[in-house]
């Protein structure tokens, strides 16, 4: 039994990866060069169509994915690095294009959300483990005393 | 009794915050789909494109030079932009400034059809068959309209259908004196 429901999840997660593969727009490759076509698949897949907001330009049919694709696909062509690439879009549709945002004084906070989540919740549970570390003494001496 | 204190604290804190952002969604001065555009106060971006009108003839924006005007991206496939058509005939004649339409991925003839059609509200109106120069000015959905400022400078930006009392509200002020 156990077993068997082991071999589902694996199948869920296999046809899951397979459905994200099958996910990109593109039906053929961009370049002949898997070099050049890794860092063209790299890149359509961090950057945000701004249409359809919660997708990527890789995933999207939207006809301005298809023009930031093929922008994408120039930019590379003519030999620009990913940073010129990222530059030239972020000037034109801001930060908000980018799925991996820079680190900045206005995102200061969203990277440093994690950690001062994970600083709060081991605060909490330290007062907590504290506080009922020393509570069944005061119970046990309140009952013998009762 | 204080133990709930910090549960009650907390919901009461997000409720508010989640109130807050429903009635400011619900009266429509915020909207989580906007983006803020980086071209506000950079200078705009400059295009030579073929006229809807005819298509043997450019359009150079360095000819706006010097005096502020209006660049509206519409398209005829654009429901909005249908919408909005109205009232971009009214703004457009008081306000007495160049309008430019871009016609964003279209067919050259139906923007024809549809300017005779429903009137046209534009000085000048180029086709950006292509989307490149859309992208240059960072649309992301028709229709959008700026306002670009004497001294070359994208003022305003509006994504979605223009109205008079949005265009009164955003646009005029920056109009109103020296415009």
């Amino acid at each position: 039994m156990r077993f068997s429901s082991f071999r589902a999840i694996l199948a869920a997660a296999a046809l899951a990866l397979l459905a994200h593969a099958a996910g990109a727009i593109d039906t053929e490759a961009a370049f002949p060069d898997p070099a050049l076509q890794a860092r063209y698949e790299h890149l359509t897949n961090e950057l945000r169509c701004l249409v359809c907001q919660n997708q990527t330009i890789a995933d999207s049919n939207a006809s301005l994915a298809g023009d930031l694709r093929r922008e994408v696909k120039e930019m590379i062509g003519r030999g620009d690095s990913d940073a010129q690439i990222k530059a030239f879009l972020t000037a034109r549709y801001g930060d908000f294009v980018l799925y991996d945002p820079p680190l900045s004084a206005r995102t200061m906070l969203l990277w440093a959300a994690p950690g001062l989540l994970v600083l709060l919740t081991v605060g909490i549970v330290v007062r907590t483990v504290i506080r009922r570390s020393r509570q069944p003494f005061e119970d046990d001496e309140t009952e013998e005393s009762a | 009794m204080w133990r709930y204190f910090t549960p009650a604290a907390a919901f009461l804190i997000l409720g508010g915050l989640f109130a807050y952002a429903l009635v400011r969604i619900q009266n429509g001065t915020l909207d989580p789909r906007e983006i803020k555009s980086p071209l506000l106060g950079k200078p705009a971006p400059s295009f030579v494109l073929p006229t809807v009108a005819n298509t043997a003839v450019k359009f150079d924006s360095a000819s706006l030079k010097g005096r502020p005007y209006v660049v509206n991206v519409w398209g005829t496939w654009c429901p909005s932009c249908r919408d909005e058509h109205s009232a971009l005939l009214v703004i457009a004649r008081q306000a007495n400034i160049p309008f430019i339409g871009i016609d964003w991925k279209d067919d050259n003839a139906l923007a024809q059809q549809y300017l005779a059609q429903l009137g046209n509200p534009f000085t000048e109106t180029v086709a950006d068959a292509d989307g490149r120069i859309a992208i240059d000015w960072g649309v992301y959905g028709a229709p959008e309209t700026f306002l670009v400022g004497a001294d070359g400078k994208v003022l305003v930006k509006f994504a979605g259908a223009l109205t008079e009392a949005i265009w009164a509200e955003k646009f005029a002020p920056y109009l109103q004196g020296g415009g």
